[in-house]
């Protein structure tokens, strides 16, 4: 285990009702959720969850509505006290916390985004962001300090004296971000934060908090129903179904492996585009690569295309960074020309390497552009192999085939 | 079949009434200290204050709160009043209506609180509430001339116990439809129930809570006659004697200077929970 862990949340049981004790033994009995609230009347809310959240990870917990989803992460911040489990944050079982203990908590190590905002209408921008400040009994001035801070960091500095009545709804939640913002909290815990906003905000909220993820490292535990918002910020997957989490895992393993025909239907409609990158395109066996000695010529690398019956060639240095493409036309070319001959003359310049986490979707357009075999490589520049046209509607059809698309 | 009396309620009310008045006397002395005191501060504030001052302050006060309409007709109002030669029993009203809210506010927004925490409590009080709003003045204005003798004090309180129940169920009413997400903020941003209470619910419900004030004002305003029967004086007396005597002027004066005063009372609270 390389990461630490910091929200460990064992056998996790909530049950809504009059005798959870009893809906309790039932449950252990193998009983389903139906039939213990036909015959108790209680509400089986999230039944046996068991997962670990790392430090520093968007962990997003995905499911239709009465899924129990609002009611797990609810539990992590005790707004709903689990009827039985452990919910471990920074190494203390929080589920045994006192009161005074749990509000201290809250006031510094977690904080919360809602779906509708939640913002007191009583109050202004400034002292809406410093709510959690003033609760602490931080003293003024410091306090509007750091929520200014904050509201800076969510680009609403000027709005700080505007009533929240007067934002719009992409404005109130960034001031909702910022509340929580404000009091600096290792944990986020966001509750279909972006759900009430309209598609073209929605998605630049996305990218704002993949923002203030990237300069600064929280844990966050996000609630979505929507699978593409899921994807886009999930480093990890839940996704739970009538109280159960039926699956966990990185988006990619979801999709390529469903744990059941829940979870498959739930990627559907996903096109397979936003989540396969260039790396899950790779064809190892159809490329040719050239190692590049000092004073190889271009009629070594000619020999090797022609022994392979190759038309490209991809030159790399010796720690295998990509240098350049060449083609067996070009390299003739060259050598037909007086004088002294170079590889690194041969190279086609309009030849760009994608990164291999690049998402298949901007792939498209590049691929569809030329018929040279794309080139991949890492964060280092490393080759890694390429793409070309064919590899990339052979995956697009399989992964169509993998989510049952093939009969629509 | 119910030809025969078989469960003799009244002799045992009658009886424990009785009881209550010769042994508890004391006690009910001792309530009616701190209510006596007020009303004789308000009654000798109200009177002593010349009435051209007391105009002009209302006048002010309406224009601050409400506007120039609301001012102008209560200074025409309280002219009016004081032309038909009872200034001092509207003073008086006033001082006692000021005294019974006072104390309902005092003990009233606590008990809507409670009540709007907690289903229980709100269960063990709806039936005691709906007994104070339903139960006719008569029947506890004998009991209470018992406990508390004859006079203003005793009327403050029938007064108290008719207007009390619009703002106990109006806070607790307020405090319940608070937002459930903006209570879920305040105690997930670490709130103790005492700053949920003072900086989310409180805020939230105050304009429910002002409703219940101004129900609350209104009530106290429609006791005054019945008051006026354990002879509480004020604007109440002049409709009394009138209905007495069937001296139907006298009964009418009365009653337009109530109507007079209601309005602008219930003008000025209303727009005081505009306001917030």
């Amino acid at each position: 285990m390389s990461q630490s862990q910091k929200i460990v949340v064992n056998n996790l049981f909530k049950i809504f009702g009059p005798t959870p004790e009893k809906a309790m033994k039932l449950l252990n009995q193998g009983l389903s959720k139906d039939e213990i609230f036909k015959r108790t009347g209680n509400n089986v809310g999230v039944q046996d969850a068991s997962f670990s959240i790392n430090e520093g990870e968007i962990f997003v917990v995905m499911g239709l509505s009465g899924s129990g989803k609002s009611t797990l992460v609810r539990m992590l911040n005790r707004l709903i006290k689990p009827t039985s489990g452990e919910v471990i944050i920074n190494g203390k079982d929080i589920t045994k916390l006192s009161d005074r203990e749990l509000i201290n908590m809250r006031r510094s190590e977690m904080s919360m985004v809602f779906q509708s905002f939640a913002l007191l209408p009583h109050l202004n921008v400034i002292d809406n962001v410093c709510f959690g400040l003033e609760l602490s009994k931080i003293e003024k001035n410091k306090r509007y300090e750091r929520g200014l801070k904050a509201l800076e960091q969510v680009g609403l500095a000027q709005y700080a004296n505007s009533m929240p009545d007067e934002l719009s709804g992409g404005m109130r939640q960034r001031v909702g971000l910022a509340r929580a913002l404000a009091v600096d909290p290792q944990i986020l815990l966001m509750d279909e934060a972006f759900s009430a906003l309209d598609p073209l905000i929605r998605s630049e909220m996305q990218d704002e908090l993949l923002e203030l993820q990237a300069k600064h490292k929280r844990t966050i535990v996000f609630i979505s129903h929507d699978l593409d918002e899921a994807i886009k910020l999930g480093d990890r997957i839940a996704i739970m179904e009538g109280g159960k989490i039926v699956q966990i895992g990185t988006a990619e393993e979801i999709l390529k492996n469903p744990a059941n025909d829940y979870v498959r239907a739930f990627f559907k409609g996903v096109d397979p585009t936003s989540i396969l990158t260039a790396g899950d395109l790779i064809r190892k066996d159809t490329h040719v690569t050239i190692i590049r000695h000092p004073g190889d010529g271009p009629r070594v690398a000619l020999q090797r295309l022609i022994s392979y019956d190759k038309d490209y060639g991809y030159v790399l240095d010796k720690e295998r960074r990509f240098v350049g493409v060449i083609s067996a036309d070009r390299l003739k070319e060259e050598m037909d020309r007086e004088g002294d001959t170079n590889l690194l003359d041969a190279i086609l310049e309009k030849i760009e390497p994608v990164n291999i986490n690049e998402p298949m979707q901007n792939i498209l357009e590049l691929i569809t552009k030329t018929n040279i075999p794309i080139p991949v490589v890492d964060d280092e520049n490393r080759f890694k192999g390429v793409i070309s046209r064919n590899s990339f509607l052979k995956s697009l059809y399989s992964s169509k085939v993998e989510m049952g698309a093939e009969n629509v | 079949m119910f030809d025969k009396k078989v469960i003799p309620l009244d002799k045992w009310v009658q009886n424990g009434i009785d009881y209550v008045v010769e042994n508890y006397r004391e006690v009910f002395q001792t309530i009616k200290l701190p209510i006596e005191k007020t009303l004789e501060g308000l009654d000798w504030l109200f009177n002593v204050v010349n009435p051209v001052v007391m105009i002009i302050l209302f006048a002010l006060v309406t224009l601050k709160i409400s506007g120039k309409k609301l001012s102008v007709f209560t200074t025409i109002s309280l002219i009016f009043i004081g032309l038909l030669g009872l200034w001092s029993e509207a003073m008086t009203t006033l001082a006692m209506i000021t005294a019974s809210v006072l104390f309902c506010v005092i003990v009233g927004i606590p008990l809507g609180i409670i009540s709007g925490k907690s289903d229980k409590f709100e269960n063990m009080l709806k039936p005691v509430l709906d007994a104070m709003q339903t139960t006719p003045a008569f029947v506890y204005l004998i009991p209470v001339v018992m406990l508390f003798s004859i006079g203003t004090v005793s009327g403050v309180i029938a007064t108290i116990v008719f207007a009390l129940p619009p703002i106990v169920r109006l806070t607790s009413l307020g405090i319940r439809q608070v937002d459930k997400e903006l209570v879920e903020a305040g105690i997930a941003f670490g709130a103790t129930s005492w700053q949920l209470l003072v900086k989310v619910q409180i805020p939230q419900a105050l304009p429910t809570i002002m409703a219940g004030l101004n129900q609350t004002i209104m009530m106290a305003l429609s006791m005054v006659v019945i008051a006026a029967l354990i002879g509480s004086g004020g604007l109440g007396e002049p409709v009394f004697q009138g209905l007495n005597n069937l001296d139907i002027g006298l009964a009418f004066i009365g009653g337009i200077s109530i109507v007079l005063l209601a309005i602008v009372l219930d003008r000025v609270s209303q727009n005081i929970s505009k306001k917030k």
